[in-house]
């Protein structure tokens, strides 16, 4: 039981060689590109949501930050088909790998950063020290700050890891102990199976609230450095 | 299916049919049919090529295209998974010994 709980998250090998990279690649296969005005119905709802999204995402930011607009969109599809994918029965989601989270969230915190450092440096540097802070608090608090910054891109990462792979966890104990006590109990399997449903539903709002919170919380630092 | 150079995503892109389609090839012809397809790189990315813009003129770029186009693809990709992860799961059956 112990070896097997954590072999869907195992990245899978065809003889030695990365399968996870077909995985990854996946997702756009689903998503058309088109050159006409009017399409297909897949095309045109899928059309309509990015339109919606990018409009709610990108109000907040001015001339500049909307240049990172084409990024943000793209990153919010992919962590969301990718997790709403990982919900099929039996496949592999990239996104419990912290490699995988890691190596997003990183480079476009740093992105940011970077951005924020060489335009304006002083209102770059403000931020590690709060308005009205008493003197002696200010090596401190800079310390402080400085470490809350640091700690952002891990933030992100491991927020992504833990959510999903806590959720497919928490799902395939709760399978395996309905079909357990189907045996011994059936009144039990009812109540058992109603909180997988539960749980079902859950992981498709967490599947979709994790991409829109990593987006997010890049758009935020984005917003602060530009 | 038919030997075709160039980008193939609809019809009216014209295109020299070099072969016969593989209904069409004899059973005693086939070992020579086969060695006559092009394994290049670009030629196997030819054949996905087409294989995939076969699926979605079909599929998924009609007028009224319903929910199957795509859940048929979902659904050859849980099975592509399951083969995956076969491995371990045949563990996990309910035998008395493993």
């Amino acid at each position: 039981m112990n070896e097997n709980l954590f072999a869907s998250f195992i990245a899978p090998t065809i003889l030695g060689l990365p399968a996870a990279v077909l995985t990854i690649l996946f997702p756009p296969l689903l998503i058309p590109t088109s050159k006409y005005l009017i399409n297909n119905r897949l095309i045109t709802t899928q059309q309509w949501l990015i339109k919606l999204t990018s409009k709610q995402m990108m109000t907040m930011h001015n001339t500049k930050g909307r240049t990172w607009s084409l990024m943000l969109v793209s990153l919010i599809i992919f962590i969301a088909t990718t997790n709403l994918l990982g919900l099929l029965p039996h496949s592999f989601t990239p996104t419990t790998q912290l490699s995988m989270n890691l190596a997003m969230a990183i480079p476009l915190w740093a992105g940011t950063v970077i951005m924020g450092f060489r335009s304006k440096i002083k209102n770059a540097l403000a931020h590690f020290l709060p308005q009205g802070t008493p003197t002696p608090l200010i090596p401190m608090l800079v310390i402080i700050e400085t470490i809350s910054l640091l700690i952002q891109p891990m933030a992100l990462a491991v927020r992504l890891t833990a959510n999903i792979t806590a959720g497919h966890l928490l799902m395939h104990l709760i399978g395996s102990a309905t079909l357990a006590m189907s045996t011994i109990n059936l009144p039990s399997t009812l109540i058992i199976f109603t909180i997988l449903i539960l749980l079902t539903i859950l992981e498709i709002a967490v599947a979709l609230i994790q991409a829109y919170v990593f987006t997010l919380l890049v758009s935020l630092y984005l917003h602060d450095n530009t | 299916m038919a030997s075709v150079v160039g980008i193939f995503s609809h019809s009216s892109v014209s295109v020299p049919v070099k072969d016969k389609k593989l209904l069409e090839v004899k059973l005693g012809e086939l070992p020579s049919w086969i060695l006559m397809r092009d394994f290049s790189p670009s030629g196997i990315f030819g054949a996905f090529q087409r294989g995939y813009y076969r699926y979605y003129n079909k599929y998924i770029n009609v007028k009224k295209g319903s929910i199957s186009g795509i859940t048929m693809v979902l659904a050859c990709y849980v099975l592509f998974s399951y083969s995956f992860s076969y491995k371990h799961l045949k563990h996990e059956r309910l035998r008395k010994y493993h």
